[in-house]
């Protein structure tokens, strides 16, 4: 078992996104240390691709500042190397199947194990294909983190029943990003879900005010948030992380407390 | 040729998110459900043939096998359909099976912009709204069809992330299917993508070998020694081999875009340069990196200038079944030109690619062989980008 049951042990879990090399290594790694100052509980460590399919316009262009800045698997495992020496709360990776299909998944997960990455989130490989890298992540104890949608339905008790780490919701249809609002009857999906699981859920895509995480902190375990943050690294550049820091921490501060 | 998971060998498969699932499972239920349905398949033939103008010709070159003095050359027609393109067959099967799944909005990619206009053409004709995503470089290289496009009636979003060709708007029209799911179809237009595309699109386009298969044994009473199609996305391609992968004797050749050369950046020939990979729902090769970022590949034509290639055709490679060749930009115009100039057609440039490598191979072989080249297109759109390319610039 992962560490990841670790980042809901206190209150509703707020969990950042932040696409490594945005604009560079060294304020990533500067990022995830304010992040977890603030309260942060497990941070999400984008991979980028050079085309995220399942990602809006903001973290769109992330991917491409990282990329345009150099950044590879390799010096990323770097980072996370170094981060390693302070910061103990648990890492999950964001990519794309390639970058580890390309990678190797042996050496990939290899890897994670060593720098005591917890799961990985691979939005483009749904249940079906989940073995193309389950045996892999099994064999070196990383969390392939499952995804449901508002789209999933009959599927839902098939996905949580063989999920891990934690259950990351999908609060709406469409790609990342910023909404105004959230229609999808989540609170249902929820329950789908804890019918079936008792790993926790937690929903991401859209949210960017204390309001709506907290809303969602309501109904289930945890906010994720992203493209809120990478707004924040694209006005802000180097100096970002102070200005992540206070968001993180207004964030978690709305629902630590939510029952 | 189609397993169980959509798999063709160990490449295809369903890699896309968890909000299209079921949305992809709903299509292949509909197309099992359709596919042999006796009336569904009597209103598809009924527009192939009054509609699209069915069965396209197969025309002898005589002019062009006498100047190569080989292998006598036969010209499958697909640029004789309504619209100018073989893109039409596929658009008409998945406009009607989206229609009878109750979908009343079609979303398309496009290169070139013929399966742009083919679906827009479909979308037209069966009262269905449309929205065509084209790369902003592609719009700009084929404006003439971004026009057709709004005239018919589609919205044409001009697409400017990534490099703005061709997988942009794959990528990005899988984005917009994400976003609206419930009455939208994306009529994928090569045999790419998640599964069932790649074997729904190879089925519709199947009609061209079928046709061939017939035509050529009225003209010559024997099989085709070689079958010539250019190769993207693969569609036109696998629907000239795929009658013909269980005849041994004929050999299935495809085109990829060499762009200014393999040796160079600057190509879109994926079997030739690529490796296995996952991006665009599939497993297959793919034009990438040593960290697996998909390479921003290049060629002439927008219909080819895309970074990865469908997974049966991946298939077809690694068994040997069907050999894929590199054809440079410069060869590529050479063959528009001579084409044009030989026998009085002007092909697409995507389809010159086929036609520069039957040039090559015609002369090699004895004038008892035969070989039949799809055109998959036809030129008047790349007039302008072939005349910028010899130096001159003229109005569209």
């Amino acid at each position: 078992m992962s560490k990841i049951f670790q980042a809901f042990a206190h209150g509703k879990a707020f969990i950042p996104f932040i696409t490594c090399g945005d604009p560079n290594l060294k304020t990533t790694a500067e990022v995830v240390r304010a992040a977890v100052a603030n309260g942060a509980d497990l941070i999400e460590l984008g991979i980028p691709f050079s085309d995220p399919t399942a990602e809006g316009v903001v973290i769109q262009a992330a991917n491409l500042r990282a990329l345009q800045g150099g950044v590879t698997t390799d010096k990323i495992f770097d980072m996370v190397h170094d981060l390693r020496g302070d910061v103990k709360i648990p890492f999950v990776f964001m990519t794309y199947a390639n970058v580890i299909f390309s990678y190797g998944a042996e050496k990939f997960f290899g890897k994670c194990r060593e720098l005591e990455v917890d799961g990985v989130i691979l939005p483009d490989v749904p249940f079906e294909e989940k073995d193309e890298f389950l045996p892999t992540c099994k064999k070196f104890g990383v969390d392939l983190i499952s995804m449901i949608a508002p789209t999933s339905e009959q599927r839902i008790a098939m996905i949580a029943r063989e999920a891990e780490g934690f259950v990351y919701v999908v609060s709406s249809l469409g790609v990342t990003g910023v909404r105004s609002e959230i229609k999808t009857d989540l609170a249902s999906i929820v329950a789908a879900i804890r019918a079936n699981t008792k790993i926790p859920c937690a929903i991401g895509f859209g949210i960017s005010t204390p309001a709506q995480a907290q809303a969602m902190a309501k109904i289930s375990d945890g906010a994720i948030v992203g493209s809120a943050i990478i707004k924040i690294l694209a006005e802000h550049g180097t100096a970002a992380p102070k200005f992540v820091g206070e968001y993180v921490r207004e964030m978690k501060d709305a629902i630590r407390c939510v029952n | 040729m189609t397993n169980q998971n959509g798999r063709f060998g160990v490449y295809g498969g369903q890699y896309i998110p968890e909000t299209l699932m079921n949305a992809v499972i709903e299509l292949e239920t509909a197309y099992n459900r359709f596919k042999d349905d006796e009336t569904f398949n009597r209103e598809l033939d009924d527009l192939f043939k009054n509609y699209a103008g069915r069965p396209s010709l197969l025309y002898f070159a005589e002019q062009m096998t006498n100047d190569l003095g080989g292998a006598k050359i036969y010209l499958k027609r697909e640029d004789l359909n309504h619209t100018g393109s073989h893109k039409i067959n596929n658009v008409l099967g998945q406009a009607l099976l989206a229609k009878k799944m109750g979908k009343t909005r079609l979303i398309a990619e496009t290169g070139a912009g013929q399966h742009g206009v083919a679906t827009a053409t479909a979308a037209a004709l069966l009262k269905m709204s449309c929205v065509v995503f084209m790369g902003v470089e592609d719009t700009i290289r084929q404006a003439l069809n971004v026009y057709r496009m709004k005239l018919l009636g589609a919205e044409v979003v001009p697409v400017k992330s990534g490099t703005g060709t061709l997988k942009d708007a794959v990528s990005e029209t899988f984005r917009e299917w994400t976003a609206r799911i419930a009455d939208t179809h994306y009529c994928l237009g090569s045999v790419m993508g998640p599964h069932p595309f790649p074997t729904i699109v190879r089925d519709f386009q199947a009609v061209i070998s079928k046709e061939i298969k017939t035509q050529i044994l009225e003209r010559e009473g024997k099989l085709p020694d070689a079958v010539i199609a250019c190769c993207g996305g693969g569609s036109n391609s696998i629907g000239t081999f795929y009658n013909f992968i269980n005849d041994k004797s004929v050999r299935l050749i495809g085109c990829e875009a060499a762009g200014r050369g393999v040796d160079t950046f600057e190509t879109a020939a994926t079997i030739a340069t690529g490796r296995t990979g996952i991006f665009h729902g599939m497993k297959s090769y793919f034009c990438q990196d040593e960290y697996g970022q998909i390479a921003p590949v290049y060629s002439i034509s927008a219909g080819l200038d895309y970074p990865g290639i469908g997974p049966e055709h991946a298939y077809l490679h690694d068994i040997g079944r069907a050999e894929y060749v590199p054809i440079t930009d410069a060869e590529a115009v050479d063959a528009f030109e001579y084409l044009s100039r030989t026998e009085g057609i002007i092909p697409a440039i995507e389809s010159a690619h086929a036609v520069a490598h039957a040039m090559k191979i015609a002369p090699t072989m004895s004038r008892d062989k035969i070989i039949v080249v799809t055109l998959s297109g036809r030129g008047d759109k790349d007039c302008a980008s072939v005349a910028r390319y010899r130096g001159e610039n003229i109005d569209e």
